[in-house]
């Protein structure tokens, strides 16, 4: 264990991240309704396109696969709402703990390492996107949007989407100044969740399509469409290779910026 | 002898080109309680960041409990407890919600967190406000909570950064007798004030620091003997004139200090000194004869007052 220690830097060692974790779950019980509150976005977003784009679009094709349009946009908006969970948490709330309320000085005068911290806040952004995905994919089952039996597996890829989104969120809010930067964050979303494929598919971009595979969120949309139609290509290693490399990198620049601000 | 709990020396930190703390040694012994005296930007806040192993040391060698700081800064994080100079409470959760929590970074099990949470509570004298939220809490109050937090695992060594900073009196009262107590127990107290009386009401020995060195050590009346005199007499005149009074004063006492609103004279006998300043016709607006405090000590060593 010992010469372990040596190898790894110290901040890249986890032990405790539950920690972190442990204390949102204190904190959040006196303020459930601003987490409920995140899911409503996505929501109102499905059913202004099953009542109002649906009936003028008609099917589109997924996989070879006709499937009508709100069920073509359901899981987009799902893995949009992992991702938005994910990025609020990371973003706003962390930099509120990080600068102001100085949440982890405090923790890192104890055992808990820079990476216990990371990888803590991020696991708790994931899951809080993947409230919003878990709930979603209720309402797309209520609505009868669910295509196939496959569709437990949207909540995988929803986790990959969050734990992508999360680490970028966490690692980009180490290099914030203050408030006004979160605009930004706001900037960088809005066009991943308007050209990831989640309103049209990719192959409407034509020769621009290349563009679009560059947005994580896109993958995880590819991912989550393919576990709702159930049909599954090659491809799906590939989006999920994608995910994983983004994230573990995230991760580490997280670490390793947290250990730069706080360990002066 | 067994090791010192702290062992540092030609201890550097330099922030690129501003060399914060430059080559300090220091021991520390078992119960002891130590002080870091000195103005603001002396290096002092930076040495208890390196002590608290929170801040990588930039050069030379830093021991606790005969460990390596810059190889076992988690162990020796498990047995310190530190209060920073700027409260770093969560002030979204509650009093005790704050001390158990904290517990638990320490990997203290959940219900052996909450039976001590209760305990400090009592000792920080909060428990009826242990179900309020920290933002509600009055200064003192913040600061006792932060003492209490940092007891949660027990600690062998207890690191505090300016600790009674902007209290009202009263409340750094409170909070010197909590210290008090503490020390009884066995704690070693490692403290930085700019403080004079906080210095002398709780160290045992102490080092003055300036400019990111150490310039004088040992304890508050020794320091005080060996670099100043028995009385200080403190003279002040019409406005302005402090200036043309102070060579007129040449020859009483061992030592006159001119300061921007007063002169002091260091003499064994203040008293006697006053009536030898009368005798050569100065007529100060005030005169106040007292015992030399750190104060002195810092002045002459630095030739700045500590509020500089």
């Amino acid at each position: 264990m010992t010469t372990l220690l040596r190898i790894i830097p110290a901040r890249f060692v986890v032990r405790r991240p539950q920690r972190m974790i442990e204390r949102h779950v204190v904190a959040y019980r006196r303020q459930w309704l601003i987490i409920v509150s995140g899911f409503f976005e996505p929501l109102f977003y499905l059913l202004s396109m099953r009542a109002g784009l649906g009936s003028l679009v008609g099917d589109v094709s997924v996989a070879g696969k006709a499937v009508p349009y709100d069920a073509f946009v359901a899981p987009a908006l799902m893995a949009s709402s992992a991702m938005n969970g994910a990025i609020f948490d990371s973003t706003g709330n962390v930099l509120h703990r990080m600068k102001y309320a100085r949440i982890y000085d405090a923790a890192l005068a104890t055992p808990m390492s820079p990476a216990d911290v990371a990888v803590g806040e991020i696991s708790w952004a994931l899951l809080r996107g993947q409230l919003y995905a878990g709930s979603f994919l209720g309402v797309m089952a209520a609505l009868g949007l669910v295509q196939s039996w496959w569709v437990f597996m949207a909540l995988p890829a929803c986790a990959l989407v969050g734990l992508t989104f999360a680490g970028i969120g966490f690692a980009a809010t180490t290099y914030m100044r203050g408030w006004s930067d979160l605009e930004i964050v706001t900037t960088a979303t809005m066009p991943l969740f308007l050209f990831s494929a989640t309103f049209f598919p990719a192959s409407s971009y034509g020769s621009w399509g290349w563009v679009v595979q560059i947005s994580p969120l896109y993958h995880g949309v590819a991912l989550v469409r393919a576990a709702n139609t159930g049909v599954w290509t090659a491809s799906v290693l590939a989006h999920v290779a994608v995910l994983l490399a983004v994230s573990i990198a995230a991760l580490a620049l997280a670490a390793k910026r947290l250990d730069v601000l706080l360990r002066k | 002898m067994p090791e010192p709990l702290i062992v540092a020396s030609q201890l550097v930190k330099r922030f690129g080109d501003f060399t914060a703390v430059d080559g300090i040694d220091v021991e520390v012994q078992r119960g002891e309680a130590f002080g870091f005296l000195g103005p603001n930007g002396a290096g002092k806040s930076s040495t208890m960041r390196m002590i608290g192993c929170v801040s990588p040391v930039t050069a030379g060698t830093l021991r606790l409990f005969g460990l390596d700081a810059a190889t076992h800064g988690a162990q020796i994080r498990r047995r310190l407890g530190v209060v920073p100079q700027l409260d770093t409470l969560d002030t979204e959760i509650t009093v005790q919600e704050n001390l158990w929590l904290y517990g638990r970074y320490f990997d203290l099990p959940r219900a052996e967190a909450k039976r001590r949470a209760a305990e400090l509570l009592e000792f920080a004298q909060l428990t009826d406000r242990a179900d309020s939220i920290v933002d509600n809490l009055s200064g003192g109050m913040k600061r006792r909570l932060s003492i209490a937090r940092s007891l949660i695992n027990e600690p062998e060594l207890l690191l505090l950064d300016e600790p009674t900073t902007g209290l009202d009196p009263q409340a750094r009262h409170v909070l010197w007798d909590r210290l008090y107590r503490l020390k009884q127990q066995g704690v070693t107290l490692v403290l930085t004030t700019h403080y004079m009386d906080e210095a002398e009401q709780l160290c045992d020995r102490l080092v003055v620091m300036d400019q990111g060195r150490i310039v004088a050590e040992g304890s508050p009346r020794s320091l005080i003997e060996q670099y100043s005199t028995r009385e200080v007499l403190e003279l002040r005149f019409a406005a302005g004139t402090n200036e043309a009074a102070a060579p007129q004063l040449g020859g009483i006492g061992e030592r006159q200090e001119l300061l921007p609103d007063r002169v002091l004279v260091y003499a064994a006998d203040g008293e006697a000194a006053l009536a030898e300043a009368h005798a050569r016709g100065l007529q100060p607006e005030s005169a106040l004869v007292r015992r030399s405090s750190l104060e002195d000590v810092f002045l002459l060593l630095t030739g700045r007052t500590l509020a500089d």
